[in-house]
């Protein structure tokens, strides 16, 4: 982070870009997208994440002007732009399959929207000299696409939509073609780019640590709903529901009823098993019914009970996932419940200290989990 | 594992033989010196001298050719119009008549096809001549090109387009810059078969052509009607000459652009 | 309102050049013949209104389909028609199959210049390839020449100008839509199925049978279809190599349109021609569809 932190949606005094109002999109009788409202702020890299079929596709070609809401409106710097074409929009789109003229070389491919808007040809050719060198493409001007690997391919379609320097790019899986390696270094590479140019960002993607690793804020959507948007850390640490605690990495459910005790709340989970405490922002009813979510690497796992745990449960290991760099240990309570608990291999293989069926303590402090009501 | 067995070399070599024997006998009996054509008697190039010499077969092969030209020509307009239509069209009253009269000529006899345009040109009080013969050709190869370029519009990545207009096109220069171009391959395999379709047509023709128009394969067909002939022989190894040297330099030309396209291909994955 | 230009232009064209055609067939197969010009009435008097409407509706009647029923030659002629197309079918399967059996198991560089040589005759003229056969099959022709030299004949053998000519004719010109259909269903097959079949026990040949077959079924149903709805409504085949006792239904519509001159009855011979033709079609449409949805 930078010496001052942005986060214009954390300031009221902050204009959006784009303002979404009760949008909604109907196809027939599917719904994909049910009465919407959100922000996005100028230069922001907003992530939408969420499985297929859940409407964050429909959202961005409604912002494309590919399609156009059945209700509601969508104002882009105040300005309603249902009526205006795709062609007449200050917002370009990078195409899942990059949609790059198999017909055209990279250079004409990258000239083609400035072109269409007849700039004088010394201004295109510096334009796309810059594009072709803030995407590293100077030596594959004269090749076409077919001529290309992936990896060049996805930056020619990036440097094509950059080119017309729109207000707002809209990215729809813009790295789903690439392998797990080129993935990774090309996601630095975007967030890199994001910022020299200082164009918003809007980037599709179902996959979370991509949204997590590249967006400054993350909406999860499902159904047609964004359940919830916020920052990767604010998604990962204080989720509001289950479904996005689930969705976003690894996670332990644990199900009860929660009455107030101290300054939080005690959970009563299953008969025999010691009542676990959790701090809350939200207030629960007594007896309400709650769900604990804590992630496997907040859960301590030792073989002797700690002394001092605010919540200790004993256990059986059932599985060990070893990936590596971590272990995550699947430790099953008497009563069936499981719970993760995720580890750093710091020793070798040999000295671990667990293995199958061995019992085990599992513990964490009250401020571990979040208390969620859905 | 593919292999060649014997069952299948003999399959493929008689079958092969049976497609091309009779067109090689007829070139080879193209040479004759006799009139006799079924009696080689030396060889000899002297029907293609009369053939050159033959001012109706000349006129026909002329109005043949023009007529093949034109009527081509708006075939692949028309067509691409009626693949854009099916393919892209949406929903509107009358799809489906749409699409049957653009499969129904596939399949209709060319007897009924000619007889009903030539009843309609009489009907309307048409001159019957080249223009009639231009209108039938027209119109059932349209449909041709229409199955041959809609096939290829609906493997046609639509994201293209909306890239070219994201990139500030109106829709008709996106067509114009973009689909068009891409799917050029297919309508000019349309306009070819068009084309051809129309050198070939002996019975719309003799229906729709008044006693003013006479295309070559009328002319070859009351020829024929006689009997075998030298001069056809010659004709049609002509015909057959040009045709052969067509397709396989078009799939010469076609196998060398895959190859270096996917030389090119092999050698980004690896650059 | 571009998007309706678009639709209205070819519409348009296809309408009038095809269904109003059409319609105009029907409308003069159930009217009178009479020795004018046009020979039939009644024609369509728009001058006379909304009489001249209900005159030309009075006048309409079935009588040239009854007469097609009366006369012998034309049932004759569709019965001829069916048995010739049948035959020939079933012929140019039997020819067919093997060759698409061999490209199918060609080495794979061979497929390209096999398939072209499939396709080549497709362009070449039509009339030039049925002529060619005209030659051959004549009884002092090349085939006669080659058989009596051979000493397998003594005297020549009479095969142009009979319904043996004519099965030849459309297994020669008709063989390149048999063969590619099936063609590409075997190229799809998988070879693996075939080891499995023979892991299985089978033999070669009930492996050929059992799992071969059945695979290129839809090649062989489209194949059928593509050479028998043409083979059906042939004029230029039966007209060239048959003889005048070689009875085909495109070959009468001619003669009585041009020598006859008896519109109404040609008329009636094209639509029933069309209601027969339905029945294939439909079935052939129907085919198409399964396999795409299987592919799809």
């Amino acid at each position: 982070m930078g010496q001052t932190e942005f986060a214009p949606w954390n300031d009221p005094e902050a204009k959006p870009l784009i303002q979404f109002k009760n949008v909604t999109k109907r196809f027939g009788d599917f719904v994909a997208i049910d009465n919407q409202s959100f922000d996005i702020y100028a230069q922001e890299f907003f992530a939408l994440l969420g499985p297929s079929g859940c409407g964050k596709t429909t959202l961005m070609r409604m912002l494309g002007g590919f399609e156009t809401p059945t209700e509601g409106t969508i104002l882009l710097n105040g300005q309603d732009i249902a009526p205006i074409p795709p062609n007449k929009r200050a917002v370009n789109m990078m195409f899942q399959s990059y949609a790059l003229f198999p017909h055209l070389n990279i250079w004409e491919n990258i000239a083609f929207g400035l072109k269409r808007d007849r700039m004088p040809k010394d201004q295109i050719d510096a334009r796309v000299a810059e594009m072709l060198k803030l995407t590293r493409l100077e030596k594959f001007a004269k090749r076409k696409p077919h001529q290309c690997s992936g990896g060049q391919r996805q930056r020619v379609a990036l440097a094509r939509s950059l080119a017309k320097a729109p207000k707002l790019l809209l990215l729809d899986e813009p790295l789903g073609a690439l392998d797990a390696k080129l993935r990774q270094d090309t996601q630095f590479e975007l967030m890199d780019i994001q910022e020299k140019t200082g164009t918003t960002f809007v980037i599709v993607t179902h996959d979370q640590e991509e949204a997590m690793t590249v967006a400054s804020r993350v909406a999860v959507m499902d159904h047609g709903r964004i359940i919830q948007a916020d920052t990767p850390a604010d998604i990962y640490e204080m989720p509001k529901s289950v479904y996005v605690a689930d969705f976003i990495g690894d996670v332990t459910i644990i199900s009860g009823t929660a009455t107030a005790s101290g300054d939080g709340y005690d959970i009563t989970f299953a008969e025999g098993q010691p009542t676990l405490h959790a701090k809350s922002d939200q207030p629960f009813d007594k007896g309400q019914a709650c769900h604990l979510a804590i992630r496997p690497e907040k859960v301590s796992i030792t073989a002797e009970k700690p002394a001092d745990a605010t919540n200790a449960l004993q256990g059986k290991i059932l599985d060990i996932a070893y990936l590596g760099n971590l272990s995550t240990y699947h430790v099953e309570l008497p009563n069936g419940q499981i719970v993760k608990s995720q580890t750093a291999n710091t020793r070798r293989l040999s000295r671990r200290s667990f293995t199958w069926e061995d019992d085990v303590w599992l513990s964490w402090t009250d401020t571990a989990g979040v208390l969620l009501k859905e | 594992m593919r292999r060649l067995t014997w069952f299948n070399t003999t399959a493929l070599t008689l079958g092969f033989a049976f497609l091309y024997l009779p067109m090689l006998i007829l070139i080879i009996y193209s040479f004759n010196e006799s009139k006799l054509v079924t009696v080689w008697a030396g060889f000899s190039t002297k029907w293609y001298g009369e053939l050159l010499q033959n001012e109706a077969f000349l006129s026909a092969a002329w109005v043949t050719l023009k007529v093949a030209v034109i009527s081509s020509t708006f075939a692949t307009v028309l067509g691409t119009m009626g693949a854009l239509v099916l393919v892209r069209g949406g929903r509107f009253m009358g799809r489906t008549l749409f699409s049957g009269m653009i499969y129904a000529p596939l399949v209709m006899p060319e007897v009924i096809t000619g007889l009903s345009l030539l009843l309609l040109f009489i009907g309307i009080g048409l001159d019957r001549g080249v223009f009639t013969i231009v209108l039938a050709h027209t119109t059932f190869s349209m449909c041709y090109v229409s199955v041959v370029v809609s096939s290829r519009l609906v493997s046609f990545d639509r994201s293209l387009e909306e890239a070219a207009l994201d990139l500030g096109c109106s829709p008709m220069q996106a067509f114009r810059l973009v689909t068009l171009p891409i799917i050029a391959p297919a309508v000019i395999s349309g306009w070819l078969l068009a084309f051809t379709l129309s050198l070939d047509d002996l019975v719309i023709a003799s229906f729709t052509a008044g006693p003013s128009a006479t295309t070559l394969p009328m002319k070859i067909w009351s020829s024929v009607r006689l009997g075998v002939s030298p001069e056809i022989n010659a004709l049609s190894t002509i015909m057959i000459g040009i045709v052969a040297i067509g397709v396989i330099s078009a799939s010469l030309v076609t196998k060398r652009a895959s190859l270096r396209q996917q030389a090119e291909e092999r050698a980004a994955v690896q650059a | 309102m571009r998007r309706a230009a678009l639709i209205f232009v070819p519409y348009f064209w296809l309408l009038a050049l095809f269904l109003v055609p059409f319609l105009i067939v029907l409308k003069i197969s159930l009217s009178d013949t009479a020795l004018a010009i046009p020979p039939y009435t009644p024609t369509l008097d728009l001058g006379n209104g909304w009489q001249g409407i209900k005159d030309f509706w009075a006048e309409l009647d079935l009588e040239n389909f009854e007469f097609l029923t009366s006369d012998d030659l034309y049932w004759k002629a569709y019965l001829s028609s069916l048995k010739i197309a049948v035959i020939s079918t079933i012929l140019t399967l039997l020819v067919g199959y093997p060759i698409a059996y061999g490209m199918a198991n060609a080495p794979d560089h061979w497929r390209p210049t096999l398939m072209m040589l499939v396709i080549l005759p497709f362009w070449t003229s039509f009339l030039i390839r049925v002529y060619s056969w005209m030659g051959i099959l004549s009884s002092e022709g090349y085939l006669n020449q080659l058989l009596m030299g051979l000493g397998l004949i003594s005297a020549p053998l009479t095969i142009l100008n009979t319904n043996s000519a004519v099965y030849i004719g459309i297994v020669y010109t008709y063989l390149p839509f048999m063969i590619l259909p099936i063609y590409s269903a075997l190229e799809r097959l998988d070879a693996s199925l075939l080891e499995a079949a023979e892991d299985l026990g089978c033999s070669r040949f009930t492996a050929f049978w059992l799992v071969t077959v059945p695979l290129s079924k839809n090649g062989i149903i489209a194949g059928c279809f593509l050479v028998f709805i043409p083979a059906l409504g042939e004029f230029v085949i039966p007209s060239l190599l048959g003889g005048s006792q070689t009875l085909m239904i495109g070959k009468v519509l001619w003669e009585e349109f041009f020598n006859n001159r008896d519109w109404p009855v040609a008329s009636a011979v094209a639509v029933i021609l069309l209601l027969i033709l339905i029945i294939p079609i439909i079935l052939f449409q129907r085919n198409e569809q399964k396999q795409r949805e299987m592919d799809g």
